[in-house]
């Protein structure tokens, strides 16, 4: 499976007799598998600032990403194959955010779309903004760009397309044996600032060394 | 009459549903290709664009506009021996205008006398915080950085570009903006010829 | 053309002598009014002077004198100039003010931001909790000794970035190795986080009482948003209901609070103009055009002629655009989904195609500068704006209209569903074309001309029933005065240079305060500037129109059916961006 580029449905190194080409084709279960998923990854409606706008362009007549079969936009997250985080996180949302992620089923990607969802962007040094959605969500692509335009969207989603082209149904983290919820995120809370649960002993550590001064 | 709006409304739609296939019609009549050709994408972006809108990208682009901004890139020109030599003098002022501050530079010391050599030893742009303001571009004096048209940067981590991955030549740059180009080109002959001419004017004076 | 009543200056001093000062620092104007007497003087501005729209609060901390002074800036709806007044207070906790929501109902959310983002309580505000940051949040972030996790240096250009810029994340730089902050010998496991106890106990203060005779029903609470795909982005609505009807409605937002103010404070004048475009994404165009006329305002500098014309024409464009997109939007909210909507885009694309042209970007422009603009509208653009302006808009304008203002299912569900009455609207300081849908011919193009707008021969747009058709029909009229605006602006555009200034990147403003205002396609989108000579503003405040028009949503809905509420939401026509900046 090294060579598991796309290249077709088809597995093209394989000889079929002549006569009944056009109408048997040999495939591997992957590909099949990765070929079906790769044209139906369904987002997430899902917008938190400038960027969605940009995101609902690409939906539009002019680049139209249902070519991709993107286009079905899912307000409940129980329906969605992928989360395109398109825009800047913010402290008080990201609790929401997570919860969302944490509803969707498996297979689920992350895209960080633009700069804000990537780093925190142009507004990573505010007080309300949290620097990534990588920090609590593992991002599969990353969109540079503030934001990024439509088309720079769509060839992020190519390469979302191919990285799901690359995955092997016998290794994915969701066919594996009692790792169900293998991504569960567990929900950070509203304090006097965000406080992420899974690094408590590190935030008290690092608040009882601060000293006096 | 009740439904007629309704009825008219479906007109309209209809309408904009055979205006693609009469638009079809016209250019299969005139002999032209209307998709993946640039004819047609301009067409299809102009005020006369009728019936399907869809510019089907990666096959067909949009006809980038030269003044469209991406992300920052900084210029080289070719040595002689196909050494990169930036445009750059790391004079610092795109970092100081950077509204995210994201540019980093480490200016380059000559070893011997700690003298400042007009040259970067590091240049880094931090893609996923730079917002395409463009203001790098626009205010550095040597137009050494500029901003790139190519879109198609997505990852699969983040995005820290060193002096490495910043640097495109000169030719890429007049490629993408020739009006610029051009007129930089313009502007950086006259001042050099204007400096020659000076120096001339003050070389016999000075012997 | 200002009749008597808008040039009649206002001499507080002489009306309200030991109550009142006149502001008399240094590029400072208005009135200091006492503490104690503020609500006196509020109520005779409103009722005798007819000061009848507070537009804009907000708070500045002059550290250095150790003061909190809090801004008031109030305009008459029938036009001029407006009126500033401020009051001072120790800056000793627990800083206390009267609040003014008894007199301009408009100030409440403006004061609860306030609170929220300086620590001010407003004594007798009816439900003064914070706003864009939720309750447990520890400081108040735009006071000037608030330092955020990420802080690294009080004003931009950073020292660290060159010339000896080894690049470092920022998390590097932090104890907790994240944009945190926590007070000191915090334990997050013993942390108990506040509930939200706060925001319902006081729906169920709004909630109307019974009336004789009506059966003890229970209401129900039902929390729309952050995530919901109608309410425009992550605002979080909170509403009582009794059966289908609401009865008590509170708006939860700062779901992107993107902490717009302080940021600015720390970038100089010219980094903000970026900024601003991401502030109503959908016409960085109109908020560029904002900020610079309050900086060229405090700095005193002209517009170079052919400048006022292009920016004229781009505000314009920004207007059809933004208004195309509401129409599609709102017919989405009334679900009848996308078809409108991507009629809607098809245009807008092509605008944006014109924006792309000349700045370089589609949605971020950037396009302005003090004195001008960046560049001038290239030949091929500027002949597909003709086209466009010429033929393609009217006669697209007209098809939506054919396709969606007959429909029966459409004017049924618009037509008599209440939104706004001129009175209402005018108390909650509610502006743009929600207030001119009312009745309220109030259109700052007009009514406080800048730029060049006096050249222009155009109609304020104004309907009276104030109900959701007019509110829907007065988009079109927009429109089409824009589209007026644009004829003429493109036949009368001179030749000449496109900025009055040579380009530079250090701007020198002197001393001293501006407001500036425009009428951005959501409403009086206003810039509150406050320069101390430094390279960066000591205030930045942003007097958003979106935030300010949700003041009213709940008088706008309430006594109305659930299912009518996304689209009375949708006639505000906000933008997230704008409404938590
Ligand atoms: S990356 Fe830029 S465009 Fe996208 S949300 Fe952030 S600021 Fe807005
Ligand atoms: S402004 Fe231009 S020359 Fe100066 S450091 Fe930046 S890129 Fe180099
Ligand atoms: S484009 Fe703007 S944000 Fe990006 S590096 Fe240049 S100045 Fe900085």
């Amino acid at each position: 499976m090294e060579e598991n580029k796309y290249e077709g449905l088809n597995l093209p190194n394989y000889n079929i007799p002549e006569d009944i080409q056009n109408v048997v084709s040999i495939t591997t279960i992957d590909r099949l598998y990765n070929w079906g998923r790769r044209w139906s990854v369904w987002p997430l409606m899902f917008g938190l600032a400038c960027c969605a706008i940009e995101m609902i362009a690409a939906q539009t007549a002019r680049y139209d990403m249902a070519r991709f079969g993107m286009e079905v936009m899912r307000p409940t997250p129980r329906q969605a194959d992928m989360m395109l985080v398109s825009g800047t996180v913010t402290k008080k949302m990201l609790p929401s955010i997570i919860r969302l992620y944490n509803q969707m089923p498996e297979p689920k990607y992350v895209v960080a779309m633009g700069a804000c969802a990537s780093s925190g962007g142009p507004f990573k040094e505010g007080y309300n903004v949290v620097a990534g959605i990588d920090k609590f969500l593992p991002v599969d692509v990353y969109i540079p760009g503030c934001p990024p335009t439509p088309q720079a969207l769509i060839a992020g989603m190519i390469k979302l397309q191919e990285k799901i082209d690359k995955q092997s149904i016998k290794k994915v983290r969701w066919y594996e044996k009692g790792k169900v919820d293998s991504n569960y995120v567990p929900m950070p809370i509203l304090g006097p600032d965000l406080i992420d649960v899974r690094r408590n002993t590190e935030i008290k550590q690092a608040a009882a060394a601060k000293e006096g001064a | 009459m009740y439904g007629k709006g309704i009825l008219k409304g479906l007109g309209v739609t209809l309408k904009r549903f055979t205006d693609t296939y009469l638009e079809d019609i016209s250019w299969w009549l005139r002999g032209k290709k209307r998709y993946y050709t640039e004819e047609g994408v301009a067409h299809r972006s102009s005020k006369n664009t009728r019936g399907i809108f869809t510019v089907q990208y990666p096959e067909e682009q949009l006809i980038q506009p030269e003044e469209f901004r991406y992300v920052p890139f900084l210029v080289y020109e070719e040595g002689a021996d196909g050494k990169k030599e930036p445009r750059c003098t790391s004079c610092g002022i795109c970092a100081k205008v950077c509204p995210p501050q994201c540019i980093w530079i480490v200016r380059t010391n000559n070893p011997q006398t700690g003298k400042p050599v007009p040259e970067p030893a590091e240049f880094y742009i931090d893609m996923d915080i730079c917002m395409n303001c463009g203001f790098c571009a626009e205010y550095c004096p040597f137009d050494a950085i500029k901003m790139d048209h190519d879109f198609d940067i997505a990852s699969y981590g983040r995005n820290v570009y060193n002096l490495e991955k910043l640097l495109k030549p000169a030719s890429y740059y007049a490629e993408i903006r020739p009006l610029n180009y051009n007129r930089e080109e313009e502007a950086r002959k006259a001042k050099e010829a204007a400096k020659a001419a000076k120096a001339d004017a003050a070389a016999p004076a000075a012997s | 053309m200002a009749t008597a009543l808008q040039t009649q200056t206002v001499d507080l001093v002489a009306r309200f002598p030991e109550k009142v000062t006149a502001d008399s620092r240094a590029g400072y104007s208005g009135f200091i009014v006492n503490k104690e007497n503020l609500v006196e003087v509020a109520t005779a501005l409103r009722d005798e002077f007819g000061y009848d729209l507070l537009s804009n609060v907000t708070g500045v901390d002059y550290i250095a004198e150790n003061k909190m002074e809090v801004v008031y800036h109030a305009f008459r709806t029938t036009g001029g100039p407006g009126l500033v007044f401020k009051v001072q207070v120790e800056r000793v906790d627990p800083i206390e003010l009267p609040s003014m929501v008894g007199i301009w109902a408009g100030a409440e959310y403006q004061e609860r931001e306030i609170w929220d983002l300086y620590g001010i309580k407003f004594t007798d505000h009816p439900d003064l909790r914070r706003i864009l940051l939720w309750e447990g949040f520890e400081g108040f972030p735009l006071r000037k000794d608030y330092k955020e996790g990420f802080f690294e240096e009080e004003a931009k250009p950073f020292k660290s970035r060159w010339p000896d810029g080894k690049h470092v994340f920022a998390e590097m730089k932090n104890p907790f190795r994240d944009n945190l902050k926590f007070p000191e010998n915090f334990d997050p496991e013993s942390y108990q986080p506040e509930d939200e106890k706060d925001l319902y106990a006081s729906l169920e203060r709004v909630s109307k009482p019974l009336t004789e005779g009506e059966m003890k029903t229970d209401h129900i609470v039902v929390n729309m948003g952050p995530h919901h795909p109608s309410t425009h982005g992550v605002l979080r609505v909170a509403v009582t209901l009794n059966g289908e009807t609401i009865t008590g409605l509170k708006p939860v937002m700062g779901y992107l609070h993107r902490n717009h103010d302080k940021i600015g404070e720390r970038n100089t004048f010219l980094q903000i103009i970026p900024y601003t475009d991401r502030l109503d994404y959908f016409n960085s165009m109109a908020n560029n055009f904002g900020y610079v006329t309050t900086v060229e305002k405090l700095m005193k500098i002209p517009v170079a002629e052919r400048a006022e014309y292009i920016r004229v024409i781009m505000a314009e464009m920004s207007r059809i655009q933004n208004h195309l997109i509401f129409v599609g939007m709102l017919i989405n909210d009334l679900g009848s989904m996308y078809t409108p909507s991507l009629y809607a885009f098809e245009e807008r694309e092509l605008i944006l195609d014109i924006f792309e042209a000349v700045s370089g970007a589609r949605m971020m422009c950037n396009y302005f500068r003090f004195g001008g603009v960046v560049r001038d509208v290239p030949e091929d653009a500027m002949q597909k704006i003709k086209d466009l302006v010429h033929d393609r808009l009217p006669a697209k304008i007209d098809e939506m209209e054919r396709f969606l203002n007959q429909n029966e299912v459409l004017v049924a569900r618009l037509t008599g569903v209440k939104v706004l009455n001129a009175e209402d609207a005018i108390r909650y300081s509610v502006t743009g074309p929600v207030l001119r849908a009312a009745g309220v011919p109030y259109d700052i193009r007009r009514a406080d001309p800048y730029s060049v707008y006096d050249r222009f021969d155009f109609d304020v747009a104004v309907r009276y029933h104030g109900d959701m058709m007019d509110n829907y029909l007065i988009r079109f009229d927009e429109m089409r005065q824009s589209l007026r605006i644009l004829e003429q602006a493109l036949k009368q555009i001179p030749e000449g240079p496109i900025n009055s200034q040579k380009p530079q990147y250090q701007v020198r403003v002197p001393a001293g305060e501006a407001y500036g205002r425009v009428e951005s396609p959501k409403g009086e989108l206003g810039f509150y500037v406050v320069s101390n000579g430094k390279p960066n503003p000591y205030r930045y405040h942003v007097r958003a129109p979106s935030f300010v028009n949700l003041t009213a949503l709940e008088t706008i809905c309430s006594g109305s059916k659930i299912a009518d509420f996304v689209a009375q939401l949708a006639m505000l026509d906000i933008v997230m961006g704008e409404v938590d900046r």
